[in-house]
Formats: structure tokens, sequence, C-alpha cells
């Protein structure tokens, strides 16, 4: 296990000693002993989030549009430069395999990152192209900034006016006189900023961010934060909310694009992809699963804890079990299962991820979720609710 | 009589409680006017521009006891809610490094450990055994109060339900709870810890907005209020409103005009007009008259009834009672805008201890010496102070760099036996920058701006009689079944169809917003 480039940083920081492995490097978790407060930071001020085991591939040659395309399952041909999308990547049966952004470097270059690795993935489609993919995992290092005051401490250290910068635009900035990208992106649900950082430059811009951020409350977050960010802001992570086809073990582990809510990124009807036939096919029936979110109920969550006498008491930290969701109270008919939750104290609910049966994945039915409370099993109300919990208009708004 | 418009509902006064009421009952289906005499809502919870860029939460500045319920049932969350909980309440200390104590017990044991092992270890049972009480007191401020002498079926179902949760507690502690209701903060706390340095902060937040010592009987059960709140659906410490906290009564506003109720500001009530016991309308300072229903008032009890209805049309008895009713404002505030942020002598890093909570109470005498002065009519030369620098945490109420430093001041009594607030006010501003300057010496060079709010100050402003945050002074005479007096605990007044929805009925102060919601309840006929 290696650290990331700013892990001489984080030793200092991390008072918590919370630890995480995230592809084989020490990320952290909490830098605090509370980690709710940088979730505050994230969703009060800003929050700057090492993203640097994110595994990182530049794709370049005259192909590499015409190659992405067919790989993925968005149309790469048709994303301008300066300009990322979020998509994912299927095998030839439409199930995932991964999901990521790729971001348009220039006419022939994209910057492909994702949770995995999937170099050799990539590769596998070069015969036929002029392209050639490099992984630069371990070249670029990677900071999340995000928050309602990102833009602010972005622009107070590079001297930029990026306040015109569109959502999921991307572009080169100087930070502390180095030249970095940056893409108007993340994982949070909110205002902020990806900053993809030259190795050798990563120190010297985590010090000037932390800097600058002094005057807007910044606070370096962990991976606890950012999982409740997510959760609200409904965006699935996988091997969590799916399992790459590339590595289910049985073939009900595998999902489709329009399985786990990334039906809006598949382009169907263009020239040939990986998975197209299978996606045509899919598009036209209804797909067995739909992700969706689960509002918990609160008053039916406290009775629960009142009738041992105790207020409630659930964890402030986001989980990632897999919970059985059913029909009925009795527990007899289970519809599917939360993949992760989370208390949000923005929203004051209680809210998860969950895999349903299309038929009950309506925003508004009423299911039931188990729920342990003093060593006894119970069911609770969940009632199916879009997984976008958290959709402020900052996070796609332009500041001119 | 006729009027110029109609309403079901007027409420009086745009205060979070207020709002709050008129949330609920036009969520009810209730045409409601709310009328605001200031040009901004929120009353108390209010956040103003007192110096360019910088956004004050004038009066309260802090969040805690904001019912969890109220949250969920008008939406709030969607409508702004956004509180930031604090980690951390700091005591600096002339020597050493402080005292500071976290949401961590471990590392408030170690804290606590360099003034008194034993205490260290005491504290998290005294937690405990205060989160137990504070389980007994929820169930008292969720409902309103029922009444003594009473055998209506409901009226007796209320006691039961306090006697279960009071039998619930245990022969242990039912013995600390009547400890509770009858020592002063300082005695009870002499019964689990023995510093005086750790009992400073615990003791002052039992006489937060009272006119009452640390060594007053009747003030332990203000302790409570600190194992009380409920942020995160979790008992949990305070935290700031984003934005100040204006914030949560823009949302409560928000909420309420979402539900379909009209609120007006600059719209001053000079009088309810009563016609045959029962009221029918108000009157505006500029003459403009509306009818209701029902008329809600957000004021104090005495500025409602003496002042808007009119002794006239009280029974001699309640005017009697009311005059008797204890105001006696005992706290002012002093708001700093500071060029950067100021360091502590004892800990002089910017770190997390000065993103919460920061109490100037080095120990029990120091608190009480600030009563004695006051006691005899003269403001505390060396005055408690409960500051804190919201900025730290939320960038949006100071500019870039900048801070704010907002501070709780006691003792400040209404009645001086010397001169006039107005005359007092700087004099009294200068001690409390000096005493606070005594801790963090470089405070003064950074402040840009000063407002200084006196007992006086804020009755002109925002219409607390006598200055007296919480609508007349939280001690055990004037609570629950007994507040604002005995026989009119239940927001209903001898007027009929007028009803109070301030902190001077059951349950009280802080933003807590149980009065507006209670009271909504009352007048909807809802079971409560």
């Amino acid at each position: 296990m290696v650290g990331t480039p700013f892990y001489s940083r984080q030793l200092r920081l991390c008072q918590s000693m919370r630890w995480k492995l995230w592809s084989g490097f020490y990320a952290v978790d909490s830098y605090l002993l509370e980690h709710d407060l940088e979730y505050f930071a994230l969703r009060s001020a800003a929050g700057l989030i090492d993203v640097s085991p994110l595994c990182k591939y530049l794709v370049r040659g005259h192909d590499s549009a015409a190659l992405l395309s067919h790989i993925m399952v968005r149309n790469i041909a048709k994303l301008g430069v300066g300009r990322v999308a979020y998509t994912c990547w299927c095998d030839d049966a439409g199930k995932v395999i991964g999901d990521g952004t790729v971001m348009r470097r220039d006419e022939h270059e994209f910057l492909v990152t994702t949770t995995d690795p999937c170099f050799s993935w990539l590769c596998r489609f070069l015969y036929g192209y002029s392209a050639r993919v490099h992984d630069v995992t371990d070249d670029l290092a990677a900071l999340a900034l995000q928050g309602p005051y990102a833009r602010d401490i972005l622009v107070s250290v590079s001297g930029t006016a990026i306040g015109d910068m569109r959502y999921f635009a991307a572009r080169d900035v100087l930070v502390a006189g180095r030249p970095i990208w940056v893409s108007r992106t993340g994982y949070t649900g909110d205002l902020g900023y990806e900053l993809w950082i030259p190795r050798a430059d990563a120190l010297d811009v985590w010090d000037a961010l932390l800097t600058a951020g002094q005057s807007y409350a910044l606070r370096p977050a962990g991976l606890m934060a950012l999982d409740m960010c997510r959760i609200e802001a409904g965006y699935i992570l996988k091997h969590v909310e799916y399992h790459s086809a590339l590595h289910a073990l049985i073939e009900a582990r595998k999902s489709s694009p329009y399985e786990i809510g990334l039906g809006w990124t598949v382009q169907l009807d263009r020239s040939p992809f990986v998975g197209q036939r299978a996606l045509q096919l899919e598009a036209r029936t209804r797909s067995p699963w739909r992700l969706a979110g689960l509002d918990i109920d609160w008053s039916e969550t406290e009775a629960l804890y009142r009738r041992h006498g105790l207020p409630p008491a659930l964890s402030t930290e986001p989980w990632r079990t897999s919970i059985p969701v059913y029909r009925d109270r009795a527990r007899q008919h289970q519809v599917g299962y939360a993949t992760s939750g989370t208390w949000s104290p923005l929203l004051k609910k209680n809210i998860a991820l969950a895999t349903l049966r299309t038929n009950c994945a309506v925003p508004g039915t009423r299911l039931q979720i188990a729920m342990q409370v003093e060593h006894e099993r119970h069911a609770v109300t969940a009632t199916v609710h879009s997984p976008r919990f958290f959709d402020p208009a900052r996070k796609t708004s332009v500041a001119i | 009589m006729s009027f110029g418009h109609r309403y079901d509902v007027i409420v009086i006064g745009a205060g979070h409680n207020g709002l709050i009421c008129a949330a609920y009952l036009a969520k009810a289906g209730r045409r409601v006017l709310v009328l605001e005499r200031r040009h901004v809502l929120g009353g108390a919870a209010v956040s103003e521009e007192l110096y360019p860029g910088f956004t004050f939460s004038v009066a309260s500045y802090v969040v805690s006891l904001f019912r969890p319920h109220i949250i969920r049932d008008l939406d709030l969350a969607r409508h702004g809610y956004h509180v930031i909980p604090m980690d951390c309440a700091f005591q600096p200390l002339p020597q050493g490094r402080g005292l500071a104590r976290w949401s961590d017990p471990d590392r408030t044991r170690r804290e606590v450990a360099h003034f008194s092992r034993h205490d260290a270890e005491v504290y998290p049972e005294f937690s405990l055994a205060m989160t137990r009480m504070g389980l007994l007191a929820k169930a008292v401020i969720d409902r309103a109060p029922p009444v003594l002498g009473s055998l209506r079926p409901s009226n007796v179902r209320a006691w039961a339900r306090l006697g279960r949760a009071y039998r619930h507690l245990g022969p242990h502690l039912q013995h600390v709870a009547q400890k509770l209701f009858t020592m002063s903060a300082a005695d009870f706390l002499d019964l689990w810890f023995e510093s005086p340095i750790l009992k400073g902060p615990l003791a002052a937040s039992g006489i937060i907005g009272t006119f009452k010592g640390v060594r007053t009987p009747g003030t332990a059960y203000v302790l409570l209020h600190h194992y009380m709140g409920e942020i995160d659906g979790a008992f949990r410490s305070w935290g700031f409103s984003r934005g100040g906290t204006g914030g949560v009564s823009m949302a409560c506003a928000r909420a309420a005009c979402a539900y379909g109720a009209e609120i007006r500001t600059e719209a001053s009530v000079s009088k309810v007009l009563v016609q045959g016991g029962r009221a029918r309308g108000v009157v505006l300072d500029n003459g403009d008259d509306f009818e209701a229903e029902v008329i809600v008032s957000n004021l104090d009890p005495r500025r409602t009834l003496e002042g808007l209805v009119g002794a006239p049309h009280l029974p001699s008895r309640l005017t009697e009672q009311l005059r008797r009713y204890k105001y006696d404002g005992s706290s002012g505030k002093v708001n700093l805008a500071l060029d950067g942020v100021p360091t502590f002598a004892c800990r002089p890093s910017v770190g997390d201890h000065m993103r919460g909570d920061i109490v100037i109470a080095p120990d029990v005498d120091y608190l009480e010496r600030a009563y004695d002065e006051a006691k005899y009519g003269t403001w505390s030369s060396r005055p408690f102070i409960n500051a804190v620098i919201p900025s730290l945490t939320d960038p949006s109420v100071a500019p870039p760099g900048k801070h704010i430093l907002s501070c709780f001041v006691q003792y400040a009594p209404y009645h001086l036996n010397q001169g006039t607030w107005q005359e007092e006010r700087d004099r009294f501003g200068d001690a409390v920058v000096d005493t606070l300057a005594s801790y963090m010496p470089d405070l003064k060079d950074r402040i840009l701006f000063r407002q200084v709010l006196t007992p006086w100050d804020m009755e002109q402003q925002f219409g607390l009689t006598e200055g007296n945050i919480f609508h007349g002074e939280l001690s055990l005479e004037q609570l629950f079944f007994q507040r604002p007096v005995p026989g009119m605990a239940h927001y209903r007044t001898p007027i009929a169809s007028l009803f109070l929805c301030g902190s001077g009925t059951h349950p009280g102060g802080g933003i807590m917003g149980a009065s507006g919601e209670l009271a909504a309840k009352t007048i909807l006929g809802h079971p409560t």
C-alpha cells in the first residue's frame, strides 16, 4: 500500500487516524474525530477531498474519439473540447463494467477517470484504431474542491475568472503558478471542481488551496463525509450499488445501466458500441430492477427506540451493507435491498439508496425496510423517493 | 365596525414562533396574515447586515432546542433550515491552556483530567444522567402542559404520561431530578464535581438569560437545556444557523408562505380590537385595520394584554398577575466585526477550539461575583460572556478573512440603580471588550465595528419587555402550567379568540418553536 501524493500533509492533519484502503492507496476516511464536521464543511463552506486513487487514463490519437465512442455507452465523438461527460461502459450483454468521466482535452486527447482499473478493457478495443491508452494514475494527483464556496476559493487561489465555467466544463488553470486541469465535476452533488495536478506540483497546490481556503472555512474532508454527500446526491458507487460485470461471481450480480440509474447516459441510435444490441433490446422491454431512493420514516424509528426507553440513536456514519426491503411489514415479500444509506444532517432524513423491483420503484410507494433496534429486528416504513435527495441550483449555476 | 380586510387568523409579530404558528395554521387551510413591526422577519432570531459585508445574528445566536418534528412537519429543510453543529465548548483561562470540552468523550476526559482526574471520569456519568433527564424534559416541552385540579380525561392522561416518564427514571434518577429542580446550579454541580474550573462553564449554562446567580436555588434545572438539544435527531449540543439565526426564521417564513400565509413587514399593530369580550381584529399604527376570527400574538404577555388589548378589557386579577410576572432582563449582547481571527493567549493557534462555544466563566466564584454586582443594580464589571465566532464555520456571514465575534453578556440588569442604559451603554461595551481582551490580547486591534445591545436596546428594538430574552424569566414559578400565569397556560387569554404563541407561553424561550406549534394546535383543536 502507498500513500497518495498528499500523504505527508494528510499524516499531519488526520487526527482520527481513520484511514481506508482505496485502490491500493491509503485514503483518509475522516480527518477529525467527528466526521460530520467535514460533511458540514462540504455543505456549508467547502471541503477538499483527495481523490488521487481514482484510475486515470489518457487516450490519445486520431481515432481516440471513435475508440471511446465504441467503448462507452455515450457518444463521446460528440463531446466538445473542454467538456466532460459522465458515462458507463458495458460488456456485450449490456451489463455495466464501470462508470466514470471522460474529459476531452483537445481534438485527439481524452482523460478517462474511474474508481477501478480499466486499462486492459480500454486496450482491448484498440485494434484498428489509431489511438493509445496511457495509464497516468500515478502521474496525476487529484483533488475534489467541493461546496458552496469552492468557486470563491478557486478564484482566489488562481486569480482566474472561472465564474463562467459551466457544469461539466474543463479548462487549464494556474494554481500557485502551476498549470493544472480543472473540471467542474464532483461526487458531492454540489457546486464543485476536480483538480488534476501533475504529481510534482501536488503539494504546492494543496498548500495553496488550504491557505486560501482559510478565509472560507475550507476543511480537508475524508471519504466518510464524501459518502454522505454522494448518497444525498443519489450518486452510485461501484462495488456498493452495483458490481462490475467483469468481476461478478454470478449473473444475478450484474446490472444494466437502466437498473443502476444510468439509463440516461446510454445513447443507442448511433454507430455500434459495446453492448448496443443488448441495450437496445432492454430499452424496449422493462428492466427488472431500478435504482431508487428510500426515505425511512423517522416517527416510526423514534417509536421503536421509545419502546426501549431510548432516544433515537442512529449512527451518524454512512453505511453500505445490503439491507432487505419488503412490501409488507411481516417481512414476507422481499422486493429489493438497500445498498447504502446515511442520516442526512441537512435534510433531516434517514435516507438510503436501494435496488428495487421496477414495479415497486415508483416514487411515493410505501415499502418496509429492516431495522435493528436494541438487538431486535423490526421493519420501518420507507417511502420510495428519487435518488436525488439533494440537488441545489448552485450545482449547475454560473456566476459571471 | 367595518374592516379593510378579513382573514381567518392574524398573527401579530413575525418572530420564529409567530411564523411557525402561521405556518401550521396555513397548512391546515386557514387564511393567515402575519404582521411584523420591523422591516425584517425573525423577531429576536434575526440576521441583519449591521456593517457592510457582515451579517450578524443580532440577538439570539445559537440553535439547539429547535423541535425536530417541526422541521419535519413544515418541511423546513427544503425551505433552507441549515444548522451546523458545534464540536467544542472552550473556556479560556488566565493561566494554562484553558479547558476545551469536545464531542468525543475521551478527548474531553483528557482535557478535564488536567484539572481533576476525578471530574474527568465523573463527567460522562453526569452527561448520561442529564441525558436521561433530557428525555423527561422532552416529554414536558413537546406538549401543552396539563393543568392542576382538572379531572378532564385528557388532563388526567397528560399527568399520567408525565408520571410514567418520571417513573421510568428509576429511584436513583428520580432523586437526582428532585435535586435538579430545587437546587442551585453550583450546589447541584458540587454533588458531582470538585474542580471549580470545570464547574464554571457548566454552572454558567444554568443562569443564561435569568436574573439569578449560580448559587440561587432553582437554577440547576436550566443545566438541562444543554442536554435537551436535538440536532440531527439525536440529543446533541448546539449549532450555528447558516447565515445567522435569521436563517431559521426565514425558513419558517418561507414555509408559511408556501402554505399560503401572507406576511407584511413594517406593519406595526397598535391595538387589538375587542368587542363583547372577543378579539375581532387589529389596527395598525397607520390606521389600517384587519378583521379576523382569531388573533394570535407572538409578543410577550405584557405587551399583548396591557399594550394591545388594554387593562379595561381584562379581569383585574389578571392585570395584577401580569404586573407580577417577572421579566427582569439581565443580559446584553455585544456584536463585533473583526478584520481577522483574534488569538487566545492560552491556546494561540486558530483551531477547532475556536469554532464552538467560547465561555468566559473561569470559575464559579467569578460568576457569583458578576451576579453580586447586578443584584444591586449595576452591570457586571467582569461579566460572564458566551462568545461565538460563526464566521470560522459559516463563511456566508463575513467577507473572506474577516470575522464576527458575537458575545452574549451577563449581567446587565434592566433596572440600573444609577444612570440610564443610554449613558452606560458604551462603558458596558468597553467592559466586555476589556474582559475579552484579557484572554485575546490582539482583540482590540482587530475591531472594525461594535454594536452594544443593552436590555433597554433589546426592549426598544425587539419589543422584549425589560429586555428579557425569554419573554419572561424562566424560573420554576413561571414555567409549565404557570407560564405565563396560572389559568392562562394554554395559549389562551381571557379575551375569547385571542391567543399567545410567544416564548412567554409554555415551554418558554430559546429558538425552540414549540410555543408557536402548540399554540397553532390549540387553535386548530388538535391534540397537544
